[in-house]
């Protein structure tokens, strides 16, 4: 019961701050300190969301089909590259410095270079989506691998275990928290990489609609897709935490945080 | 008559040195064996030989006649730290070496459950390692060491990271348990007392390079040991051991 109340409260905080940064808004255009075609408000920001919803909700069918294509393939690729680097120390070598490079190369310079090879359509997306969301996945579950008990590796090793089954009891399950950090970024970098590469060249999506409604001044529409793209991303990362409750019921057991802590007392995870 | 394990001169070396040295033990069927000594005396390293972790520089580990040095998975092994898996309910993690030996995880769910009672940890099947007490985890560590193979346990400082007053209950519930299933045991301590109220028999281990110094009989059966450590045996026992320890220096 007072845990209840107390995430109650807790809740209270972010409201108030983000109502506070809404009445300060409202009250710039209201004032006009900027210029109302500059800066609109709120209210017309919901307007102008209304008006073009069904328009908007056609480009985030693509947008999003973009970005669940790309996540797959990048979180299956950085899965396996981990999977690869934790096994054998010459793949490690080998493919950790690429991992970086991937990391290194800024995405807004590589991405009109990805539109000029794979053209208009869905291809350059989804390759700029796989190289965003490579990255956190493969190092944040190598990490994970990496930090496995040694002693509760010996114990099922003096049990006969073989590799596969110290990967599926001990590393797999050990690595779920660092691979679910790693969805939660990956996740808010798609659909931002995704409108990045739309906005550089395509037929349909956010970012096209993006570039039109900037292209015709309507800063409203601008607005109201950014909001959407805040949105959907927050949204997105809800569900990730909400698959991530689900996988991992232990979690939630009283007694458990306090005992990791105990536990790695060096590696406290961000919540 | 052949011992249920025997280990023969085993000696080993990771490159500077003797860690232990032509160490030969033995452990009859249903005996529990202890094996005192001051840190750094070797006894885990001696553990991981016999376990089958290292193979030993020279020496062999011999199971009920078989020569099973550097083999795993005939000797189960439990250490100070539970090695609960957090992610895994008790019963689960109890069944983990049925499941690792090939058994459908129900079925090792049910092997396990047979034995909940007569461990004391009735009810605690669907709880995670985080909600049990740190006793209540030794004791399911136990389990899963007794389900991994009633061959021989081997027992690692499991019970020197309690507090007292739990750690003189767990070791009458120790004794109790080892009464009900009778599993042939060795039980590495620093901890005289314990050493002395948990065993049949006691190997005196000095280090660098880690011998059995001598061997020592408890007479009172392990069933009839309430109150033991007021009696006169234990404190001879008790005076036996540090003379010996002290004279190693």
């Amino acid at each position: 019961m007072k845990r209840k109340s107390e995430n109650i409260t807790n809740s209270i905080y972010p409201i108030v701050s983000v109502a506070a940064i809404l009445v300060l808004w409202e009250c710039l255009s209201y004032f006009e300190v900027v210029p109302n075609f500059m800066l609109p408000s709120p209210g017309q920001t919901v307007e102008a969301f209304v008006k073009d919803f069904p328009l908007l909700m056609m480009h985030l069918r693509v947008t999003l089909a973009e970005t669940l294509v790309g996540t797959v393939i990048g979180v299956v690729l950085g899965y396996a590259s981990a999977c690869l680097m934790d096994r054998w120390d010459w793949a490690y070598k080998a493919v950790y410095p690429l991992v970086v490079l991937t990391q290194t190369i800024p995405a807004v310079a590589i991405a009109p270079l990805l539109v000029l090879w794979f053209g208009y359509k869905m291809m350059p997306k989804i390759v700029l989506i796989v190289l965003i969301t490579y990255f956190p996945i493969a190092v944040g579950v190598l990490d994970g691998f990496r930090s496995a008990d040694q002693d509760a590796i010996n114990l099922l090793r003096s049990m006969g275990a073989t590799r596969w089954q110290i990967f599926r009891h001990v590393k797999f399950p050990g690595a779920l928290p660092n691979f679910f950090s790693g969805l939660r970024i990956t996740v808010a970098y798609a659909v931002v990489g995704a409108v990045l590469a739309e906005w550089l060249g395509g037929f349909a999506g956010l970012g096209v609609y993006m570039t039109r409604v900037k292209k015709s001044f309507a800063y409203d529409k601008m607005f109201a897709v950014i909001f959407l793209i805040s949105i959907i991303s927050l949204l997105l990362i809800g569900l990730v935490n909400l698959v991530q409750r689900r996988c991992m019921p232990w979690e939630r057991v009283r007694g458990y945080e306090e005992s990791q802590r105990r536990r790695k007392p060096a590696q406290m995870k961000e919540k | 008559m052949t011992h249920k394990l025997e280990t023969k001169n085993i000696t080993m070396n990771f490159g500077e040195g003797d860690i232990i040295s032509e160490i030969s033990i033995h452990v009859d069927q249903g005996e529990l064996v202890s094996l005192l000594g001051v840190s750094g005396s070797g006894k885990t390293t001696l553990f991981n030989c016999i376990s089958g972790i290292y193979h030993p520089t020279e020496g062999q580990v011999i199971l009920d006649g078989t020569d099973i040095t550097g083999q795993t998975g005939h000797i189960s092994y439990m250490l100070q730290k539970d090695l609960l898996l957090p992610y895994k309910t008790i019963e689960d993690n109890v069944g983990l070496p049925l499941v690792i030996r090939g058994m459908k995880k129900e079925e090792a769910r049910a092997e396990a459950g047979k034995h909940f009672q007569e461990f004391g940890l009735e009810g605690t099947q669907k709880m995670y390692p985080a909600q049990l007490s740190g006793g209540m985890r030794q004791r399911a560590a136990l389990l899963r060491t007794y389900l991994f193979s009633d061959n021989v346990a081997l027992l690692d400082e499991p019970f020197s990271a309690l507090d007292t007053i739990t750690k003189g209950r767990i070791h009458r519930w120790y004794l109790d348990v080892m009464e009900k299933i009778r599993l042939t045991t060795v039980f590495i301590t620093h901890d005289i007392n314990e050493a002395i109220l948990l065993s049949d028999r006691i190997y005196i281990m000095t280090g660098r390079p880690g011998r059995i110094q001598t061997e020592l009989q408890i007479r009172t059966p392990r069933g009839q040991r309430q109150d033991f450590d007021l009696t006169e045996e234990f404190l001879e026992h008790k005076r036996t051991i540090m003379e010996l320890l002290e004279k190693q220096g």
